[in-house]
């Protein structure tokens, strides 16, 4: 009797099998695809830990120095690939670590799904040990968060989670999972997640709006487009590119977009925003029509809103419904993913030439080239400048790498300077400007594509926040090309001091140990360059080496990053000196 | 400066943990005050209707409906101005007994959706129903009457335009 009712349990239960939590929360992220995850273990995520050993065959764990790396790393990998970027910490201090990196990833719409332990449920509020209320902390800066106190509830959980930080416009989720819930049974069966009955990822799209944008874009004698990452997210380089040559418009990127369009394209006309180049900002307030193409228009992006674009009628294609409006009022909203609305819309708009317009463009860009880029690529005076790094790291990538940087006046360069041939090939943090972002983005940028070049650029305040991620490096062998620029200042604050508060250098000085040598701590080959002559072949023994190198490079110390638009100014008087 | 007016918005969420953080987070970070709020059942089954009555221009509370409709679990979300509702708000006020035969108060409980719901041997409890401004009122007139407690619940509204939540739950599935 025994053995029969043995024999009806198990052909019961023949659709599922039976695992503990903690290794349904593996098997989830197999099944959802992801074999890479970045964190740091602890008292209560050991269990899953417990499983990523016994996984390891198929499952790839990277311990980071810190849970900020671990995330910043996810974030790195996500969005290289596109892909979801999976991170683990314990509770307590390893869950609010993680915070800084949850906001960023909110801010640039970047998919990840976070897993933290929890205490055990029956202690939750008791104040055990470690506990921290990582769902009240991070609502605000989640798109999604879920407390699991049941192992029943895991396949579930994770289908959704996966699902939501995906779809429409992406964002990070964190799932905490109480320590019981980890050790207790679950009969295990995965189904991916299709919908959720409250969430709409993607807005339905109204063939009436694309029309009458196509109207205003087919009368339009100056328009000008801005596009942002929605144009990389959607996966829409080719549409967005179809849609440009055939319209002939002018095209500017957000710092996020950059990439999406080869730097080289004729109608790339450069950045916006307030270290953006010259004729788009300045031209930004002289178009007839403003197309804003996956983009948000954010406070850097637009300056004084009063005096943006006022002349123009604005057409704004955009999946988040939120977003129209938001900051700037449109006169036509186009819903709905960019891939398929800028596919939609090649039908109704007419083939133009917009050369003269254009024309208006290539002048002001030559007074740009004039008074600011020239300078800055071929300088004559003693110090290095940052413009020069970018140019020597382009001259032997040919715009081929992938390039990270940090936050502060080596990012706008980065971003002024670096040439880009392939999409996805600009990773900074833009929304939240986290200093200490880049070196460990690059680490989880190289394991997403290691077959391509990733290059950090970072300034000597922000690479010693994070610089304890170069153990990561020893211990992974990432091979992450490290450039440290170094002006031994808090450059941007440094810069913004000088020109607005009359030179008061407060706490924005920077004392350094010596780099070389810690990097060489960490078993990276290293070598530090002060003079212009040694520039050049420095990169090159950089870009050459099949592993992590590390270059630091002395920078005159008083360079600013021009143009610029200070903070309540209009666009059109942006600042080239 | 835009003109501030007082909204009503009526948001359709599911009915999870946590969902009410996740809305006021919203309120909290564009430093906006909640005046006032309650949570109910709504007419579709395991649907939640949230009330937040809140004083902002009405650019704010456009913005404000498109981030609390972005939240994953919030179905759908409405702000109205007061001539679109039909609202109601419920007050309770805790009063000595040794007040209970004074002529005055008896007067004052002629409002018409004023009474008495419980007399004990050392208080009385008077229960008030009506608008804001009704409810007012009578804290007024009860003023002086040395009130040992009082409460008054968050607004609940019924909308004149439909908010057609069941075609929106269709439509997405």
């Amino acid at each position: 009797m025994e053995i029969l009712n043995k024999q009806v349990k198990e052909k019961k239960t023949a659709a599922t099998v039976k695992m503990t939590g903690a290794e349904a929360v593996i098997k989830c992220l197999l099944e959802e695809g992801s074999e890479l995850a970045y964190g740091y273990p602890g008292g209560a995520i050991m269990p899953v830990y417990d499983e990523i050993y016994k996984y390891r065959d198929q499952f790839h764990h990277v311990l980071t120095r810190h849970e900020q790396g671990a995330i910043h790393a996810a974030q790195g990998f996500a969005r290289v690939t596109g892909e979801v970027g999976v991170v683990f910490a314990t509770s307590g201090p390893g869950a609010t670590n993680l915070v800084t990196g949850i906001a960023d990833a909110q801010i640039d719409s970047t998919p990840l799904v976070c897993i933290t332990g929890q205490v055990a449920s029956h202690l939750l509020g008791s104040d055990a040990f470690q506990e921290t209320d990582i769902i009240g902390i991070s609502t605000p800066v989640t798109k999604w968060n879920y407390q699991i106190t049941k192992a029943s509830e895991i396949p579930e959980v994770f289908a959704k989670a996966f699902y939501i930080a995906k779809s429409g416009r992406p964002g990070p989720v964190l799932i905490d999972i109480t320590k019981d819930a980890q050790f207790g049974e679950v009969d295990f069966s995965y189904k991916k997640c299709e919908k959720i009955r409250s969430y709409r990822a993607t807005p339905k799209i109204n063939i009436e709006k694309i029309k009458e944008a196509a109207t205003l874009i087919n009368s339009a004698k100056k328009p000008f487009i801005v596009w942002g990452q929605g144009v990389i997210i959607g996966e829409a380089e080719q549409e967005f590119k179809n849609f440009i040559e055939k319209t002939d418009i002018p095209s500017a990127s957000t710092v996020l977009g950059l990439s999406a369009l080869e730097t080289s394209h004729p109608l790339n006309v450069g950045m916006v925003g307030m270290h953006g180049n010259y004729a788009p900002n300045v031209l930004t307030n002289s178009c007839d029509v403003l197309i804003a193409i996956g983009m948000r228009f954010d406070d850097r992006v637009t300056g004084n809103l009063q005096t943006y674009a006022k002349q123009a009628k604005v057409i704004h294609f955009e999946i988040d419904p939120a977003e129209v409006d938001k900051n700037v009022k449109s006169d036509v909203a186009v819903l709905g993913t960019v891939k398929e609305t800028l596919a939609e819309i090649m039908q109704y708009v007419n083939k133009a030439d917009h050369k003269v317009w254009m024309k208006e463009f290539d002048k002001l860009l030559q007074i740009e080239k004039d008074k600011v880029i020239f300078d800055q690529l071929n300088p004559t005076k003693p110090g290095l400048t940052m413009g020069e790094v970018l140019g020597g790291i382009n001259k032997e990538t040919n715009g081929d790498a992938v390039i990270v940087s940090d936050v502060g006046q080596h990012q706008m360069f980065a971003c002024r300077y670096a040439d880009f041939i392939k999409t996805r090939s600009s990773v900074t943090s833009g929304g939240l400007g986290t200093m200490g972002f880049a070196l460990p983005a690059a680490i989880g940028a190289k394991m997403g594509v290691p077959d391509r070049e990733v290059v950090a650029i970072i300034g000597d305040g922000g690479y010693q926040m994070t610089c304890n991620e170069l153990g990561t490096i020893l211990q992974t062998k990432a091979a992450v090309k490290i450039v440290v620029l170094n002006n031994s200042y808090l450059g941007m604050v440094r810069q913004w001091q000088e020109l607005f508060f009359d030179k008061r250098y407060a706490s924005t000085e920077m004392v350094s140990p010596d780099f070389v040598k810690l990097a060489e701590a960490y078993d990276i080959e290293a070598q530090r360059v002060s003079k212009r002559e040694d520039l050049a072949d420095a990169i090159k023994t950089m870009l050459a080496s099949k592993d992590a190198y590390f270059l630091e490079v002395i920078i005159e110390q008083e360079d600013n990053v021009f143009p610029m638009i200070p903070t309540g100014a209009s666009v059109s008087d942006i600042r080239l000196s | 400066m835009e003109e501030i007016k007082n909204f009503t918005f009526s948001v359709y969420t599911e009915n999870n943990v946590g969902i009410l953080n996740r809305l006021s987070a919203i309120f909290l970070k564009r430093h906006i005050n909640i005046e006032s709020m309650t949570v109910s059942k709504s007419e579709i089954e395991h649907v939640h209707r949230f009330t937040f009555v809140v004083n902002i221009s009405e650019t704010q509370a456009r913005k404000l409906v498109g981030q609390l409709e972005k939240q994953i679990e919030v179905i759908g979300a409405f702000y109205h101005t007061e001539d679109e509702i039909i609202y109601h708000e419920t007050a309770l006020f805790k009063i000595s007994t040794e007040y209970l035969y004074d002529e005055q108060i008896q007067d004052k409980l002629k409002f018409r959706r004023a009474h008495i719901i419980s007399i004990t041997e050392r208080f009385f409890v008077i229960e008030a129903s009506g608008l804001k401004e009704d409810i007012d009122n009578m804290y007024e007139k009860l003023k002086p009457y040395k009130l040992l407690q009082f409460v008054r619940s968050g607004r609940i509204a019924i909308t004149r335009p439909k908010m057609a939540i069941s075609e929106l739950l269709a439509e997405i599935n």
